[in-house]
């Protein structure tokens, strides 16, 4: 039973019923008057100089309206990190992979679009191109940006504590290789987008996005227009999993045609190129040497990580130092020693997809502390459990473990799963394998260094009728955001959730740093609960003052004003209220005094109320380089155990069940954290299982399609057993901390864990192909004959 | 040039001009504004095009719509009724089975063309008639709990 009155429940979305009947507009649903449509030129070539651009052919096509290139856009550098900047609208002076911006059409219709960008000339001198880590960095390899010699894109290197000293003093050391794959965050929706110029010189951009707020400020920044006069308004979105979390070169070249069009211009990609835009997952190559006492004690850990960085950095500077900095949690460990290398190459850009740096680093660990505690004789279980850190502890990077239920979550899934029943029971092809993982719930600083607040809130009572309208710049993607916080409006306020009505994903309405990082749910839910206390106290004065009864004997509950005092006369209130609404017949007559009422004094007396709520973390971390990276002003983290039955004569594995627990801290809206964790659950099974995003040896994606890049369908998912822990975290507003990228964390690595457990044969290399495993099982067995 | 093609949407009949290489799916957003029917690949892979035709789950994106000629479909939009949303509609949204929503016009038309089918479908009945629905989003388990729950005639 809840101590809440609307949070920490089961809610219909406030979206949703739209949603099923084909309501809710996407972006590509939306037209406007006078609308062009607009086309790209990419680069067929992965590295090449460009010696001459002719737009004349293109430009004379009778439908076109405007042929834009560098020449137009000009030579403003941006990318996602002010530190990292290496992006220009369109390619001046060479391309750097198969896909790269070159120019872009607006024309009366799409046909015509696509004829114009076929017209444009481009002379290319073709470059050697690189297409992985070691080629980039050979001596003499072709560089890609001049001011990164050997295509070091960012390197890190931190130590915390004594690492070589630590290792000394060890019984067991172990050290593993693991790699994942490139992989594609294939949403449903591809990008698209519509920009709008109008004559006073303001810009309006619908786009697909997840971050209004960081698009609206680097189409100002690469186009040269003042910030206040751009305007990002976020549809409904097809999810974006951190791919759509920076603007892209869609929304700058559209907002550019419809700047020299005055008409609006709508861009879209194909699905192809959503293959080809790429900013989804780096490919990992992780070499981690842990050492540990032989009652388990984790003691050290010497890390390496070279990531395959694309042509450009995207969030790479940040992925590069989480891939290091997540390993600080969950468990105690005093020594850490991180190098890690992003290597630029001429494929398409890795950016931050859910979970971001941390997903193949834990699915190393994890596994890799599996090895451990099988040479120690000691249950997976109890080597987690021993090492765990509690809540307040801080980890040796300084990251601050406010709450942790992880031990809460292990025990979950142990029941839930029947571990014990199972392990070391079943028969030869059936295996359990556990893992943990966490995640931050918000990066603790913006992309860009600045004192600004997270988010920004308003919550406005309407003038009659009692009904609050909450304003917020946050995106709604699919995670259920809006009505997370129109349902913490409702519980702040006191009033129902039906008397709230919400709309985000607009810049007008404030700033939020968008859906990114997990930090939607904790950040702009302090901004939208001290908007909405804010309303409320509006309410109460006006209410003390009417009434003469003090503020804190009184209370908003379901719509009703509650008095902690007996004989409170509101009748004169109530009469007037009747008479402003003459030939209403629904008038309150007896019972208590309703939030409508009250609303509507509030506003006679005062006029408009309006609420506003902020939020901007703590300063958190440490003074060390790259601090900033992993810092969080909360930790989401969970446990999962996998069950999988391993054919050992094709390599095919079968995952059979999951039991994924999750401490979300407190859930406002059970059913989405649900949704969320299973939705984790399936993309994390799809990275172990099937995906990789594959290159021929000219940098084109040979898969760029979602019947060859193979995401889990139906008959590839278990069943899915989901428990919800709540460890009521102190900096989360009601307690509340993410789920969204916590709940990846452990599925890939306690899939391989029940894969050993099934067929003794340890796998290093993602995916777990039928290919790969069948070639595992027979290098096992060659291994053991010789 | 264009062809004249009758066709019954929703119950309704049509009368538009369609050029040969048009497909149903853009006949549908692009012409006669029913956008409820989504484009996530064009070419058949994703499922969330799926409108009904003469019966069938099709991926409109396949479909000519001069292959329409002639033909009855239902799209999302034919689905809830002056009563209010049908029941497949009614379970997804009680189930939580909806998240970013794109999959959702398709995967509802799939799965109320499976139980117009086939009454009290096993699981994997059900896992197989919408293994061509893709979601990226739900991992289907929300998904399977809402098509077990739509009340069915005995």
């Amino acid at each position: 039973m809840s101590e809440y009155t609307v949070i920490n429940s089961r809610a219909v979305r406030v979206d949703t019923p739209d949603k099923a009947t084909g309501k809710a507009v996407f972006i590509d649903d939306m037209t406007m008057p006078g609308m062009l449509y607009g086309a790209l030129l990419q680069s067929p070539l992965a590295h090449a100089r460009i010696v001459s651009i002719d737009t004349s052919k293109a430009r004379n096509l009778p439908g076109v309206k405007s042929v834009v290139t560098a020449a137009e856009a000009g030579l403003v550098k941006y990318g996602v990190s002010p530190a990292r900047y290496d992006e220009t609208l369109f390619c001046h002076e060479k391309v750097r992979y198969v896909g790269d911006d070159i120019a872009a059409v607006a024309a009366v219709d799409m046909e015509t679009a696509l004829k114009a960008v076929s017209l444009i000339d481009v002379v290319y001198e073709e470059l050697p191109a690189v297409f992985t880590i070691e080629e980039a960095m050979k001596a003499g390899a072709p560089v890609l940006h001049d001011n990164y010699p050997g295509n070091i894109c960012a390197e890190v290197h931190s130590e915390f504590g004594n690492v070589e000293e630590a290792l000394a003093d060890c019984d067991l050391i172990k050290t593993t290789t693991f790699q994942n794959k490139r992989q594609d965050a294939a949403f449903i929706e591809p990008q698209g987008c519509i920009a709008s110029y109008d004559l006073s010189g303001n810009l309006t951009l619908y786009s697909s996005t997840q971050v209004p707020h960081y698009v609206q400020r680097t189409v100002a920044m690469v186009l040269k227009l003042p910030v206040g006069k751009v305007r990002v308004i976020k549809p409904y979105v097809g999810a974006g999993f951190g791919i759509k979390a920076s603007a892209n070169p869609l929304e700058l070249s559209a907002c550019l045609l419809s700047m020299k069009t005055g008409k609006p211009v709508k861009m879209n990609y194909n699905r192809e190129q959503v293959f080809q835009y790429g900013r989804a997952r780096h490919q990992f190559t992780h070499t981690m040497t842990t050492g540990v006492k032989k009652d388990g004690t984790i003691m050290a850990l010497k890390h390496l990580c070279y990531l395959d960085g694309g042509a450009y950095s995207s969030f790479g500077i940040a992925t590069v130092y989480y891939a290091g900095s997540l390993l600080g949690g969950p468990y105690k460990l005093p020594n850490m020693k991180y190098d890690g290398y992003r290597i630029y190459n001429n494929k398409p850009a890795c950016g931050a997809m859910r979970g971001h740096g941390g997903v193949a680093a834990r699915a190393c660990w994890e596994q890799q502390l599996d090895m451990i505690a099988e040479e120690l004789k000691i249950s997976p279980i109890e080597l987690r459990l021993k090492n765990m850190m509690v809540a307040g502890d801080v980890t040796c990077n300084d990251l601050n473990m406010s709450s942790l239920g992880m031990k809460e979550c292990i025990e979950a899934v142990k029941d839930g799963s029947e571990w014990t029943a199972k392990k070391g029971k079943l028969p030869k092809g059936k295996g359990i394998g556990m893992a943990c993982g966490f995640f931050v719930s918000g990066a603790g600083y913006p992309i860009y260094r600045s004192d600004t607040f997270h988010g920004t809130v308003i919550v406005k009572l309407t003038e009659d009728g009692g009904t609050a309208l909450v304003y917020t710049a946050s995106a709604e993607i699919g995670q259920g955001s809006d009505t997370t916080f129109a349902m913490i409006a409702a519980e702040a306020l006191g009033i129902r959730l039906e008397d709230v009505r919400l709309e985000s994903g607009d810049t007008d309405f404030g700033v939020d740093l968008g859906a990114y990082s997990s930090r939607q749910t904790l950040m702009t839910g302090h901004a939208v609960k001290e908007a909405a206390e804010d309303a409320r106290r509006q309410v109460l004065e006006v209410l003390a003052k009417e009434l003469n009864v003090p503020v804190e004997n009184m209370d908003i509950k379901n719509s009703l004003i509650e008095f902690k005092q007996e004989n409170v006369d509101f009748t004169g209130l109530r009469t007037r209220y009747s008479k402003e609404h003459r030939g209403w017949n629904d008038n309150p007559a007896d019972g208590p005094l309703t939030f409508r009422e009250a609303s509507r004094m509030a506003y006679l007396s005062k006029g408009s109320i309006v609420g506003t709520g902020k939020y901007k973390p703590p300063e958190l971390g440490g003074k060390y380089k790259g601090a900033t990276v992993g810092t969080s002003p909360a930790y989401g983290c969970s446990a999962q155990i996998a069950e999988v039955t391993v054919d050992e004569e094709t390599g095919q594995i079968t995952v059979d069940r999951i039991t994924d627990a999750h401490d979300c801290g407190l859930a406002i809206n059970v059913t989405s954290v649900e949704g969320q964790m299973e939705g984790s659950v399936s993309m994390g099974l799809g990275e172990a299982l099937f995906e990789e995003v594959k290159f021929d040896n000219k940098g084109h994606v040979i898969n760029a399609d979602l019947a060859e890049y193979k995401i889990p369908t139906m008959l590839d998912m278990p069943q899915i057993k989901t428990i919800i822990v709540e460890s009521n975290e102190p900096n989360g507003p009601f307690g509340a901390k993410e789920v969204g990228e916590g709940a990846i964390m452990p599925t890939i690595p306690a899939i391989l864990n029940a894969v050993y457990d099934a067929i003794g044969v340890r796998i290093h290399e993602l995916p777990m192909t039928p290919e790969r495993v069948y070639l595992a099982i027979q290098e096992a067995k060659k291994g053991k004959t010789s | 040039m264009k062809k004249l093609i009758q066709l019954t949407i929703n119950d309704q009949h049509y009368e538009v001009a369609v050029e040969p290489n048009q497909t149903l799916v853009d006949l549908l957003r692009y012409q006669l504004g029913l956008t409820g029917t989504k484009k996530g690949c064009e070419m058949g892979d994703c499922g969330s095009c799926t409108v009904i035709l003469d019966g069938k789950a099709v991926n409109s994106c396949l479909v000519l719509a001069l292959q329409a000629d002639g033909r009855s479909i239902q799209t999302i939009e034919g689905l809830e009724t002056g009563e209010g949303l049908h029941p497949v509609q009614e379970a997804f949204v009680e189930k939580g089975a909806i998240q970013c929503g794109f999959c959702s016009s398709g995967m509802i038309l799939s799965a109320k063309n499976l139980l117009d089918q086939k009454s009290n479908p096993s699981e994997t009945e059900i896992r197989r008639a919408l293994a061509g629905n893709l979601c990226r989003c739900t991992g289907y388990q929300k998904i399977i709990e809402a098509v077990k729950s739509v009340p069915q005639a005995n």
